[in-house]
């Protein structure tokens, strides 16, 4: 059973710090929420775990299957189990979904054996026309290129239909539902929900309740100021979408910095 | 791709003064037979013209001074016998195994297959000393109808001394439906010298595949210089791809020409990936109303490649449409230069002209040089034009990581990319995998 462990994690952009002191443990199997308020390093966590250069660790560590993260590039990161669901997936023009795809399987399958021959092209369509037929997806959309001229919604299924290509691990959505119309939010929740099992760990970065009426998760996180200040079941999702942050804000407003 | 307008700031060069070695051919290197007329005058105008330099304002950008003009000879009858044998990837069928016709040129001969059928409908594809002797007529009509020898030094060089070529004539209304495919194979220390004659009739349509390749031998002074002459009739329809693969000891030159008249339509694809220096001249006539032409090229240099591409679309009837994309990559301390140029005439309204360059550059040694121009003598027209340069982003690169796509990978699928619209265009796909397989190569050196 992997669990992806974040210690201490400290994190500055341009020298500024943004993450002061983040503990948090996500293991396989486990479905958590981390919300907060805009500003508060939600996004800045997401992309340091998944090693973005322009996130500068100062302090801690993240730990997963036995190494320190930290110290690997991000598609190491990636190959390794965890997956970033982007809130705003950048568009890769004349690069097709299904050759993205396919260049993505092969990149795990020869870092596993240099001399393999990649995924037999049958194979291979099989498996994206299931994932896409899952997400309701036209079969069109493999030939489209990844994220040029995407809706939002399409954008967020792209995702998920690459999370569900990849198997990983530990997967984190950040801001998933941002952009996405009730409709949307339903197919996008039922893929991840699909996903989800013993051997899958999600953490759901959300400013709003509003996904996790789809996507339940077992443990609730509120982040505020750079680090996790409330711990606690479902029951504190709702308790904050009744409540709003500003109990939050009273209560840890004042806490010294850094 | 981070695409920013670039500013060329250029200032006149010091090496203008340099001067170039001059070439060693002689009068006795003129091939006699029915185009003697045509012969001698490009070799008239030859003789004249002085080798280019810097100070020509088309070659500003492009340095011959090194040029050894004065060691190149041409390949004797039978020459290819002891030479480098064709690359066999180029000799594949382009689609299905069926193509209709294919001509190898090489130095000193030449083979040609054509269809029976398509014979029989009266299309002509052979090598031009054979049409010369079959079909002198209609040579001596089609030849010197769009490039002028007097245009230029290696312009008349080709008028005069091509060795070898291909002519090509579709007959009215004959739609020819399995390409034609040319290779020009230039192996060993020669100037090889071609030109390209293509007439597609009123109502016709081809496909012309063209190739110019030869292995890379290094320490080997090389030279190309070539004319393609074509001209597009009433209704006509061609698509000429036009691919190079020349070695990098090779010097590239061409002037191309392309006449569309009323209502005909051309798609022309360039791609060029090697030789040492390349300057070629590629025109546009929209001589009728209602033609269409598409101009597409990509390039990708490394080392220290020189490519210069210089594009005219002259829009000298009403109701004209021209459409240029011209994309290139340059690693290394290569360099490129596009120049283009639409030209309205006067009285040729509702005229649509679109000329776009976007260059991604990969080593900070590469630089890429792009300048459009427009010079529009009408009034009602619309005529737009973009050039950028830019460099690899660092967002899309990390997205493809983030998928466990390692750098040197996600590099060359964002540069394949970048290309795909227009290897699109290539309707051929064996044709466009070698071309990616070439592009791969020089991503992974």
């Amino acid at each position: 059973m992997s669990e992806l462990v974040i210690k201490n994690l400290h994190v500055s952009i341009e020298n500024k710090e943004i993450l002061k002191g983040l503990d948090l443990t996500i293991k396989q199997g486990e479905v958590h929420a981390i919300m907060g308020p805009n500003g508060t390093g939600k996004s800045t966590l997401a992309y340091t775990l998944m090693g973005h250069p322009n996130y500068t660790v100062t302090e801690g560590e993240v730990w997963f299957k036995g190494q320190n993260i930290l110290e690997l590039e991000a598609d190491e990161r990636s190959r390794a189990g965890i997956f970033l669901a982007f809130q705003y997936p950048v568009a890769i023009p004349g690069v097709t979904v299904a050759n993205f795809l396919r260049s993505a399987i092969n990149a795990r399958r020869r870092a596993d054996n240099p001399e393999d021959k990649g995924i037999a092209i049958p194979e291979f369509r099989k498996m994206l026309k299931d994932k896409m037929s899952m997400l309701k997806m036209d079969s069109a959309f493999a030939g489209r290129y990844l994220n040029d001229g995407f809706s939002g919604g399409e954008k967020k299924r792209a995702e998920i239909l690459q999370m569900a290509a990849l198997k990983p691990e530990i997967a984190i959505l950040d801001e998933t539902d941002s952009g996405l119309d009730i409709d949307a939010l339903r197919i996008v929740s039922e893929g991840v929900n699909a996903l989800s099992g013993p051997d899958l760990g999600v953490l759901v970065i959300t400013h709003y309740q509003r996904l996790l009426n789809y996507i339940k998760p077992q443990f609730v996180h509120i982040m505020m100021g750079g680090r996790i200040v409330e711990s606690g079941g479902p029951e504190l999702a709702l308790h904050l979408e009744e409540h709003g942050y500003d109990w939050v804000r009273e209560k840890y407003d004042g806490v010294p910095e850094g | 791709m981070e695409e920013k307008p670039k500013v060329i700031v250029s200032s006149r060069s010091r090496r203008a003064d340099a001067a170039s070695k001059e070439f060693a051919f002689s009068q006795s290197d003129v091939r006699a037979g029915t185009l003697t007329e045509y012969r001698q005058r490009a070799w008239q105008a030859y003789t004249r013209a002085a080798m280019p330099s810097a100070s020509d304002e088309a070659w500003r950008r492009t340095d011959l001074r090194h040029l050894p003009a004065n060691v190149f000879t041409l390949p004797k009858a039978g020459a290819f016998e002891d030479l480098p044998p064709v690359r066999e990837d180029l000799l594949r069928p382009l689609a299905d195994g069926q193509h209709g016709g294919q001509i190898i040129l090489l130095p000193g001969g030449s083979t040609v297959e054509l269809d029976e059928k398509l014979a029989a409908q009266g299309v002509i594809f052979t090598d031009l000393k054979t049409a010369e002797e079959k079909h002198p007529d209609l040579v001596a009509k089609m030849i010197g109808r769009t490039v002028n020898p007097e245009e230029g030094k290696f312009a008349a060089l080709a008028g005069s001394l091509a060795q070898h070529g291909v002519v090509l004539y579709v007959p009215k209304n004959v739609q020819v439906e399995e390409p034609l495919h040319s290779i020009l194979w230039g192996p060993g220390s020669f100037a090889h010298i071609s030109h390209l004659i293509v007439l597609v009739d009123e109502g016709a349509s081809v496909t012309y595949v063209h190739e110019a390749a030869s292995p890379d031998e290094p320490g080997t002074d090389t030279m190309h210089a070539g004319l393609v002459e074509i001209q597009v009739l009433q209704g006509a329809s061609l698509k000429f791809v036009e691919l190079q693969s020349w070695g990098k000891h090779v010097w590239n030159f061409s002037h191309e020409r392309i006449r569309v008249e009323r209502d005909g339509q051309l798609d022309w694809i360039f791609g060029a990936i090697g030789s040492r220096l390349t300057k070629n001249f590629s025109e546009l006539d929209l001589a009728g109303q209602g033609a269409q032409g598409r101009m597409s090229g990509f390039y990708f240099t490394d080392g220290s490649q020189h490519l210069d591409h210089d594009t005219q679309q002259n829009h000298l009837a009403p109701n004209t449409t021209s459409d240029l994309l011209f994309k290139g990559a340059l690693k290394g301390k290569s360099r490129s230069v596009w120049q283009g140029m639409i030209y309205v005439a006067p009285g040729a309204q509702k005229t649509d002209g679109y000329q776009a360059n976007r260059n991604l550059v990969l080593s900070d040694q590469s630089r890429a040089d792009s300048i459009p121009g427009l010079e529009i003598l009408a009034d009602d027209v619309r005529c737009t034009h973009g050039a950028t340069v830019g460099k690899l982003e660092q967002e899309p690169l990390f997205y493809l990581k983030s998928r466990g796509i390692p750098q040197a990978e996600a590099e060359k699928l964002v540069v394949e990319g970048f290309f795909d619209p227009i290897f699109q265009r290539i309707p051929f796909e064996g044709v466009r995998e070698r071309f990616q397989e070439y592009i791969a190569a020089k991503m992974s050196e």
